[in-house]
C-alpha cells in the first residue's frame, strides 16, 4: 500500500513468510488430533498397482534430466543478464539494443548447437 | 518512520492470510461446477444452493481423513513438503496490484519476485516425490523437473518484454505504464501473451500440461502416497498458484486495474477470473501431452519464438512507426514457422510405444 520503504517492504515479506506458515500447519495439527491412526503394514506400503514392491525406488535416473537442467541453467542465467537491461531498455536507444540482440544471437546458436547434438530429445 | 504504513502493512498480510483460503476453496467449486458443464453433467449440487457449501464439505472430509505415511518413507520430507509448496503460493498474493495503492507489498522488483517465488515450487514437489520413496511419485517428480524447468525460461523471457517496455519490475509501475493501451494490443505483447499463458498451464501443473500428477498414468504423480489434509494441501497450492498467475497475467498484459466504470479491484477481479476460467476451458477441452513433446514443444518452439520475441519488443520501440510493428511481426512469424517445420516433423515420426521415465 504506497511506495513504502525498503527495510519495511522486506520486513513485511519476513512477516508474510512467518505467519504463511499457519495456513499449512494449522489444519495439519488439527487433522493430527481429529483423524483416526490405525497404521497396518498392508496400508503403510508404497503403492504399486497392488503388487509387493519390487526394487528400491531411490535408485539411478536417467541421464537426459541433467542435460534438461544444464540447459536450464544456462538460460536462466540469462535471464538474468536480461532483466537488468531491461529495466533501463528505453534510456540505452539503438545502441543498447544492437548489443543485447548480438548477445542474445549468440545465445540462439547455443540452443541451435544443443538440438543439433541431440541434447534436447527425450530418448 | 510512523506507525501508519507498519499498521496499513499487518492489515494487508492479514487480508492475504483470510482471503486467499477462502479464494482457493470457491475456485474449487468453479472448477469443478464449469468441467461438469463442459461434460454435459450437473457437478455438485446437494451440498447448499448450486452445491456453493461443497468445499465446505471437502474440508471436513479431508481433516478426518487418516494421514498415511508409506513404511519406507523420509518422513521430514514427507511432512514438509506440503508446507514447503503452500507458503511461496501464499506469499505471491503479496505482490499482486489491485489498484494504484491496492497492493500489500509494493516491491520495487515485484515481477523479480514473484517469478522467483513460483520456481520455488519444484522443489516442494520433488520433496514430495522423493519423500514418499514410491516409483510413481519419484517419476512424477522428475517429470515436474523437467517440465518446470523447460517452461520457466519462456516464460520469463515473455515477462522481460514488458519490463523492457515499461521499464520497471515494479507490478504498480507496470500497469501504470498501460494507460495508453494494454501491452496485449502490442505485437510483442500478443505473442508474449500467448506464450505467458501457455507457460502459466505448465507452471501450475495443469491440463495438457499436467504430467507431473497424471492420473490416469501415474495413479497421482508426485502426490501417489498423501492423504488426508497433507493431500488437500497440494491441491490448495495449485489453486492458489493458478489464481496468482491468472492476477499476474492480468497485471502484466490486460492493464491490470485500468477499465472504464467498475472500480479498479473489481477490473482485476474479472480480468482474472476469466484467465481462470480460460484455464479451466482448456482443461475441459484438450488431452494431456505426452512427456517427449511436452519438452520438445517448450525447448524447440516456445524458447526460440520467445528469445525472437524479446527482439522483436527491441525492434518495436527503436525503430519508427509502422516499420518497428512489421519489423516484430515478421520476426517472430519466421521464428515460429522455422521452427515448426522441424520440430513437429521430428516429433511425430518418432511415435512408437514407449516405457514410461
Amino acid at each position: 500500500m504506497g511506495q513504502g520503504s525498503y527495510t519495511l517492504n522486506y520486513l513485511g515479506l519476513a512477516l508474510l513468510a512467518a505467519a504463511a506458515l499457519v495456513v499449512p500447519l494449522l489444519p495439519i495439527l488439527l487433522a493430527r488430533v481429529i483423524a483416526p491412526k490405525k497404521p497396518g503394514s498392508t496400508k503403510q506400503s508404497p503403492y504399486e498397482c497392488g503388487v509387493p514392491t519390487a526394487g528400491d525406488p531411490w535408485s539411478q535416473f536417467r541421464v537426459q534430466y541433467y542435460l534438461y537442467a544444464i540447459a536450464f541453467v544456462v538460460f536462466d542465467v540469462e535471464v538474468l543478464f536480461l532483466y537488468p537491461w531491461a529495466v533501463v531498455f528505453t534510456g540505452l536507444g539503438l545502441a543498447g539494443f544492437i548489443a543485447m540482440a548480438a548477445f542474445l544471437l549468440v545465445l540462439a546458436g547455443g540452443l541451435a548447437y544443443l538440438w543439433q547434438k541431440g541434447a534436447l530429445e527425450w530418448d | 518512520m510512523g506507525l501508519e504504513p507498519l499498521i496499513r502493512m499487518g492489515i494487508g498480510i492479514a487480508l492475504i492470510l483470510a482471503l486467499a483460503p477462502v479464494v482457493m476453496m470457491w475456485l474449487t467449486w468453479l472448477e469443478r461446477k464449469t468441467i461438469a458443464r463442459i461434460q454435459n453433467r450437473f457437478g455438485p449440487t446437494r451440498v447448499g444452493r448450486y452445491g456453493l457449501l461443497q468445499p465446505l464439505a471437502d474440508g471436513v472430509k479431508m481433516l478426518t481423513k487418516e494421514d498415511i505415511v508409506p513404511a519406507g518413507a523420509d518422513r521430514w520430507l514427507h511432512l514438509l513438503a506440503p508446507i514447503v509448496i503452500v507458503v511461496p503460493a501464499l506469499m505471491l498474493f503479496a505482490v499482486l496490484p489491485f489498484g494504484p495503492r491496492g497492493i500489500v507489498l509494493n516491491l520495487n522488483t515485484g515481477l523479480l519476485f514473484f517469478l522467483a517465488v513460483t520456481s520455488t515450487q519444484t522443489i516442494a514437489v520433488f520433496m514430495a516425490g522423493w519423500g514418499s520413496r514410491s516409483k510413481f511419485s519419484l517419476l512424477g517428480a522428475l517429470r515436474t523437473v523437467a517440465q518446470l524447468a523447460a517452461y520457466e525460461v519462456p516464460m520469463v523471457l515473455a515477462a522481460a518484454t514488458v519490463v523492457m517496455i515499461s521499464g520497471s519490475l515494479s507490478t504498480t509501475a507496470i500497469v501504470e505504464a498501460q494507460a495508453a493501451r494494454w501491452f496485449v494490443a502490442t505485437p510483442w505483447g500478443f505473442t508474449a501473451f500467448i506464450i505467458f499463458l501457455l507457460c502459466a498451464l505448465a507452471e501450475v501443473n495443469r491440463t495438457p500440461f499436467d504430467l507431473p500428477e497424471a492420473e490416469s498414468e501415474l495413479v497421482g504423480g508426485f502426490h501417489t502416497e498423501y492423504s488426508g489434509m497433507k493431500f488437500a494441501l497440494f491441491y490448495m497450492a495449485e489453486f492458489l498458484g493458478t489464481f496468482a498467475i491468472s492476477a499476474l497475467g492480468a497485471t502484466l498484459f490486460l492493464g491490470g486495474w485500468r477499465g472504464p466504470w467498475l472500480p479498479g479491484w473489481l477490473w482485476v477481479l474479472v480480468k482474472t477470473y476469466g484467465l481462470v476460467f480460460v484455464m479451466i476451458w482448456i482443461r475441459g477441452t484438450w488431452p494431456r501431452f505426452r512427456i517427449d513433446h511436452l519438452l520438445a514443444f517448450a525447448w524447440k518452439c516456445l524458447l526460440p519464438v520467445s528469445l525472437a520475441n524479446v527482439l522483436a519488443a527491441g525492434l518495436w520501440a527503436v525503430c519508427p512507426w509502422p516499420w518497428g510493428t512489421v519489423a516484430a511481426v515478421v520476426l517472430v512469424a519466421a521464428t515460429f514457422l522455422v521452427t515448426s517445420q522441424i520440430w513437429i516433423p521430428e516429433a511425430s515420426c518418432k511415435d512408437s510405444p514407449r516405457v514410461v521415465s
